[in-house]
C-alpha cells in the first residue's frame, strides 16, 4: 500500500487521510479510463434525448416533462456506473487488502464515492442544463436544476454504493442493484425533479432544495458506515 | 340471497377481492406445505445412516 | 426472567418444536377471527351510503396494508437483533418473514386497485398510499431476490439484514416523499382511498380482520422458520431425531 500508515490505529486522525487515500486512488484509475467516463455521459445524452422522440415535440408538454426525464436518466446513469465503485477491486482482490488496511474502511469508502460522484454525478449535473434547453427549462429553473443535481447526483452515489456493496460478486449483479437502490432513490428523485417544477410553477424551489440538502448531509453520515459494512459482508 | 351475489352491482369487486386473498392465502400454504415435503425429504437423505447408505450405493 | 432463559430459544434445536406448538394456535385462531370478520363485513356491516357495497373491500384491503408495514418492521427488528446478537434464528426469522409481508403488500394492492374502480373510477390513482406501498413491495422484492442471489446463508443473513435495516430507515423518508408529492400534485383535500365514515359495526369488523391477519401472518411465519432451519441446518443431530424426519 504506497504512502499507508504502519501504524495499525483507527483514530479520528485517520479519517481524512483516508478519505483522501481512497479519493486521489480512485481518481487516478477512473481518470486512466476516461473513455468508459465519456461513454457513461453520452448514455445520459442519449437516454434524455429518447424521450420527446417517444412522446413529442411540444414545447409546453417537453417542459411539464422536463424535469422528470433529466432525473429518471440521472438515476439511470448513476445505477449504470456504481459497479466501477467496488467491482474491479474485488475481482482483483486489492478490495481485501484496502479493508485490511490502518485507515478506517468507512473513510476509505467515503473516498471512493467522492470519486465516483466527481467522475460521474458531477459531469452530469453540470451538463444538465444544456440538455435543460432542450425541454424548455429556461433562467431560473436552469439555475434550480442544476443545483439540485448538484445536491442530489452525490446522494445517489452515498445511497448506490450502500446496494453496490451489497451486490458484490454476485451473478445477477446490475440488474438486482437496480431493484435495491431505485426504491431508496424515489425521495431524491421526488424532491430534485420537484424543485425544478416548483420553479416552473412559480412556487420557489427553496423546500426541495432544503430537503436535499438535508438528505444529503444525512446519507453523508451514514451512508459511508452501511456501505463499509456491507463490504466487509461480501469479503467475509 | 342474489342481493347478497350482486353486492349492489359491485359483486366482481368485492368478490374479487375475497376471492383473490382467499387464492393467495391458499397459495401461500400450499407451497409452504410443499417446500417443507421437500426440506424433510432432503433432511431424510441427509442423515447419518442415510448417508452412508448412500456411498454404499443402498439407497 | 434471566437472560440466559430467552438465549436458550435463540437456538433452532430448541425453537423448532415450540414453533410447531404455536402453529395451530394461531393459525386456527386467525381462521374463526377471518370467518367472523368476513361474516360482519360481508352481511351484518351496513351498505354505506356514498359508497355502496364496494366500501366492504376495506375489510380487507386495510388489514393487509396495515400487516405489509407491521411485518416490515419486525422483519427490521430481527434483523437487528441477528446483526447485534449474531442469534442464527433472528436472521431465519427475517427470512421466514418477508414471503409473507409481500403477499400482504400485494393484497393490498389489488384489493386497493378494485376499492378504486368503482369507488374513483380508476384501476390505479397515483395517490400516496398506494404509492407507498407499491415501494414496499419493491423493498420486500428487493430482500428476497438479494436473499436468493447469495449462495453462502451467512453472508445472505447479514447482507438482508443490512438492506433491510437501510430500507426500514428510509420507507418513513419515502412515505413522506410520496405524501409531499402526491398533495403537490393532486391539490384536492380528498384522499383518494379514504374509508367511509365508521359506524360501530365496520370498525369491529376492521379491527377482527386485522387481527386474523396478524395471526395469520404468525402462523405462516412460524410455519417457514421451521422449513428454513429444516433447510439449513439438514445434516445437524437434532434434525436427524425428528419423528417427522425419522418416520418417512
Amino acid at each position: 500500500m504506497p504512502n499507508a500508515p504502519a501504524s495499525a490505529t483507527l483514530d479520528a486522525g485517520a479519517v481524512l487521510p483516508g478519505v483522501r487515500w481512497a479519493l486521489v486512488r480512485d481518481l487516478k484509475l477512473a481518470l486512466r479510463s476516461r473513455a468508459e467516463l465519456g461513454v457513461q455521459l453520452l448514455f445520459y445524452v442519449i437516454v434524455v434525448s429518447l424521450f420527446p422522440l417517444a412522446t413529442t415535440p411540444e414545447r409546453n408538454l417537453l417542459a411539464t416533462m422536463g424535469p422528470g426525464v433529466l432525473w429518471v436518466a440521472a438515476l439511470l446513469a448513476s445505477l449504470l456506473s456504481l459497479p466501477r465503485l467496488f467491482a474491479a477491486d474485488y475481482a482483483d482482490g486489492t478490495l481485501e487488502q484496502i479493508a485490511l488496511s490502518p485507515y478506517p474502511l468507512p473513510a476509505l469508502v467515503s473516498g471512493k464515492i467522492l470519486a465516483h460522484w466527481l467522475t460521474t454525478g458531477l459531469p452530469v449535473a453540470l451538463l444538465a442544463p444544456l440538455l435543460g434547453l432542450q425541454y424548455a427549462v429556461e433562467g431560473e429553473g436552469l439555475v434550480i436544476l442544476t443545483l439540485a443535481l448538484l445536491l442530489g447526483t452525490p446522494i445517489l452515489s452515498l445511497l448506490g454504493a450502500i446496494g453496490a456493496a451489497l451486490t458484490l460478486g454476485l451473478r445477477a449483479g446490475g440488474s438486482l442493484l437496480a431493484l435495491l437502490v431505485l426504491p431508496l432513490y424515489v425521495p431524491v428523485l421526488i424532491f430534485g425533479a420537484g424543485a425544478v417544477d416548483s420553479v416552473r410553477a412559480g412556487l420557489g424551489a427553496t423546500a426541495n432544495v432544503s430537503l436535499l440538502g438535508a438528505g444529503l448531509l444525512v446519507a453523508a453520515v451514514g451512508a459511508p458506515f452501511a456501505a463499509a459494512a456491507a463490504v466487509r459482508i461480501a469479503l467475509d | 340471497m342474489s342481493e347478497f351475489f350482486a353486492m349492489g352491482g359491485y359483486g366482481f369487486y368485492v368478490w374479487g377481492s375475497f376471492g383473490a386473498t382467499a387464492l393467495v392465502v391458499a397459495v401461500e400454504m400450499l407451497s409452504l406445505r410443499a417446500r417443507r415435503r421437500r426440506a424433510l425429504e432432503e433432511a431424510r437423505l441427509a442423515t447419518p445412516d442415510n448417508l452412508t447408505a448412500a456411498t454404499q450405493g443402498v439407497l | 426472567m434471566t437472560s440466559s432463559n430467552w438465549f436458550r430459544y435463540s437456538s433452532p434445536a430448541t425453537f423448532y418444536p415450540v414453533a410447531g406448538r404455536m402453529i395451530p394456535w394461531f393459525g386456527w385462531s386467525a381462521a374463526v377471527l377471518a370467518a367472523i370478520g368476513v361474516w360482519i363485513g360481508l352481511a351484518i356491516a351496513p351498505t354505506d351510503f356514498q359508497q355502496g357495497d364496494a366500501y366492504r373491500i376495506i375489510f380487507i384491503h386495510v388489514a393487509s396494508a396495515w400487516m405489509s408495514m407491521f411485518i416490515y418492521i419486525v422483519m427490521a427488528m430481527w434483523s437487528a437483533l441477528f446483526l447485534g446478537f449474531n442469534t442464527r434464528l433472528s436472521a431465519m426469522m427475517a427470512q421466514a418473514m418477508a414471503p409473507t409481508g409481500a403477499l400482504m403488500t400485494f393484497i393490498a394492492l389489488l384489493t386497493g386497485s378494485l376499492w378504486g374502480k368503482p369507488t374513483w373510477g380508476t384501476y390505479w390513482a397515483w395517490d400516496a398510499r398506494m404509492t407507498s406501498e407499491l415501494i414496499l413491495l419493491f423493498l420486500y422484492l428487493g430482500v428476497i431476490a438479494l436473499r436468493n442471489a447469495i449462495d453462502d446463508p451467512r453472508r445472505a443473513d447479514r447482507a438482508c439484514a443490512v438492506l433491510s435495516l437501510v430500507g426500514a430507515i428510509n420507507v418513513p423518508i419515502i412515505y413522506f416523499s410520496v405524501k409531499w408529492w402526491n398533495t403537490l400534485h393532486q391539490g384536492s383535500s380528498v384522499s383518494l382511498t379514504a374509508a367511509p365514515k365508521m359506524a360501530m359495526t365496520m370498525l369491529t369488523g376492521m379491527l377482527i380482520m386485522a387481527l386474523a391477519a396478524w395471526f395469520y401472518a404468525i402462523a405462516a411465519t412460524l410455519f417457514r422458520v421451521r422449513v428454513i432451519m429444516l433447510e439449513r441446518e439438514r445434516g445437524a443431530a437434532w434434525v436427524g431425531e425428528l419423528q417427522e424426519v425419522k418416520s418417512r
